[in-house]
């Protein structure tokens, strides 16, 4: 559904990190949330109460859409950090489990 | 008709809009009384939306008997009145009567909870309920999760909770679908009796009823007296720590600590001699989680969504107050800190006595204010 913009100037270095354990490719520079949609991944998480889909949103630190665990921490938000090489993202299911 | 029904008689004006209000207002309509409902604005400080939502019996009564009696009536009558307000409304406000635990942190803390315990079911006229101590092995059984520094608990097999939001909604929605009239930034300035009848004087306008129940929490103190009557009170600022949803985990309400049924933990309890709703201080709170987290340290990696501040409405004493007005026939006062425990009796129980006119001594007798009046030793 995204497609990255040409201009090859502002397109940072290659960072790998995994989603649910399959490697995807980003830029250095783009945000965990960037890098799904740009990755064509649709959902990030279902909702604690109904188990409704949702994916990024505001993408601006508001909405508590794009909420993922990252390196084992449920729940960040991931418009809010930028990836890194080696970064282990896992969508998120339902309610989040305490003591993990 | 809301604009047109403002200036015609009611039997009952309830002075109001809290659980208290809104309950005692529900069971009035079920007695088939005309009632109006006068409330604050959405400006309000409102108990009734900060507070912690346990339907709880252990520790109630200590310093005056007859509370434990009056608080296991209405623990017991819970279950049907939520059932009742669900066949009413189709709402659930999702009563759960587990039982619930106090934790220990240490063996001193354990030892002064069973101490309180103790001088609570010594006293003369109390109903023996029962209030168990158990240690970390027994504790551990019904809670997997608790910290090795849990040294024990007492538990009651009384205890319960509630969605109190959902609570404070469905009453306002079943009032509504008995015919009361609700009228919200219609703040009591003075009250009277003229004729036979009251006058509210309102912002909006005065409001004519035949009796008046004032279940204003803190603000009875400022109303009761214009009645004859009279509510000291000393409100109580207390904090509480809200959690993102987590699967279930935790199957009982502790009192200091309760999952929802939608997931989310609250985290709470804290106790202030202050009345500044807008407050909040990190010290508090802080300790309120640091000792969540030594009860339960899976809590530790878990976020935090929200964190708030509300006055309890308290009485001088803690226990509350059921009058009712010899200068002022007609004029009642319902007050109390625990509205959502007690909403189950005034519902059910004061509701129909204010409908009858005249308060039934045998149940609410030793709540009534004069019990302020011993005198004071030289």
């Amino acid at each position: 559904m995204f497609k990255r913009l040409a201009d090859a100037s502002a397109a940072g270095a290659a960072v790998t990190l995994t989603v649910d354990g399959k490697p995807v490719s980003a830029r250095e520079g783009d945000t965990v949330a960037a890098a799904l949609l740009a990755a064509g991944i649709d959902h990030c998480r279902t909702t604690p109460v109904s188990g409704a889909p949702r994916a990024p949103y505001c993408l601006m630190g508001v909405c508590f859409e794009c909420l993922v665990t990252i390196d084992g921490v449920g729940s960040r938000q991931g418009c809010l950090i930028p990836v890194r090489t080696g970064m282990k993202v896992e969508t998120q299911l339902g309610k989040r489990e305490a003591g993990r | 008709m809301a604009a047109s029904a403002v200036h015609s008689d009611y039997d009952v004006a309830v002075v109001g809009g809290g659980l208290v209000g809104v309950a005692t207002a529900w069971g009035l309509a079920r007695e088939g009384c005309r009632v109006v409902v006068l409330d604050e604005g959405d400006r309000a400080v409102r108990a009734s939306r900060g507070n912690f939502a346990l339907v709880w019996v252990q520790s109630k009564g200590l310093g005056l008997a007859p509370y434990a009696g009056w608080t296991i009536r209405s623990s017991s009558a819970w279950r049907g009145f939520s059932d009742l307000l669900k066949q009413e409304t189709g709402l659930d406000v999702c009563f759960q009567r587990p039982g619930g635990f106090h934790l220990a942190l240490s063996e001193k803390e354990l030892e002064a909870r069973a101490a309180i315990l103790q001088r609570l079911h010594n006293q003369p006229g109390i109903v023996d309920y029962q209030t168990e101590i158990l240690d970390h092995a027994q504790v551990a059984k019904m809670l997997p999760d608790i910290g090795p520094e849990v040294v024990g608990a007492s538990y009651c097999a009384l205890d319960g909770h509630v969605n109190s939001l959902r609570l404070f909604r469905t009453l306002h929605v079943a009032i509504a679908d008995r015919g009361v009239t609700y009228l919200p930034s219609h703040r009591v300035e003075t009250i009277t009796r003229e004729g036979g009848e009251f006058r509210l004087a309102t912002p909006h306008g005065e409001i004519r009823a035949g009796k008046v129940a004032l279940a204003a929490g803190n603000a009875n103190m400022r109303l009761a007296p214009m009645v004859g009557l009279e509510a000291p009170m000393r409100p109580e600022r207390g904090q509480i720590v809200v959690t993102e949803r987590l699967r279930p985990f935790l199957n009982y309400p502790v009192v200091t600590l309760r999952q929802t049924d939608e997931g989310t933990v609250m985290i709470g309890d804290s106790k202030e001699e202050s009345v500044d709703p807008s407050g909040l201080t990190l010290g508090v709170s802080a300790t309120e989680v640091e000792r969540a987290v030594r009860q339960f340290p899976l809590l530790a990696n878990v976020n935090v969504v929200r964190t708030w501040s509300a006055i309890r409405v308290m009485t001088q004493d803690g226990f509350p107050i059921y009058d009712e007005s010899e200068s002022h026939p007609g004029a009642f006062t319902v007050c109390c800190h625990s509205g959502v425990t007690l909403a189950a009796n005034h519902a059910l129980t004061v509701a129909p006595m204010i409908a009858r006119g005249a308060l039934d001594k045998s149940l609410v007798a030793p709540f009534s204010a004069r019990r302020f009046h011993v005198q004071k030793a030289g």
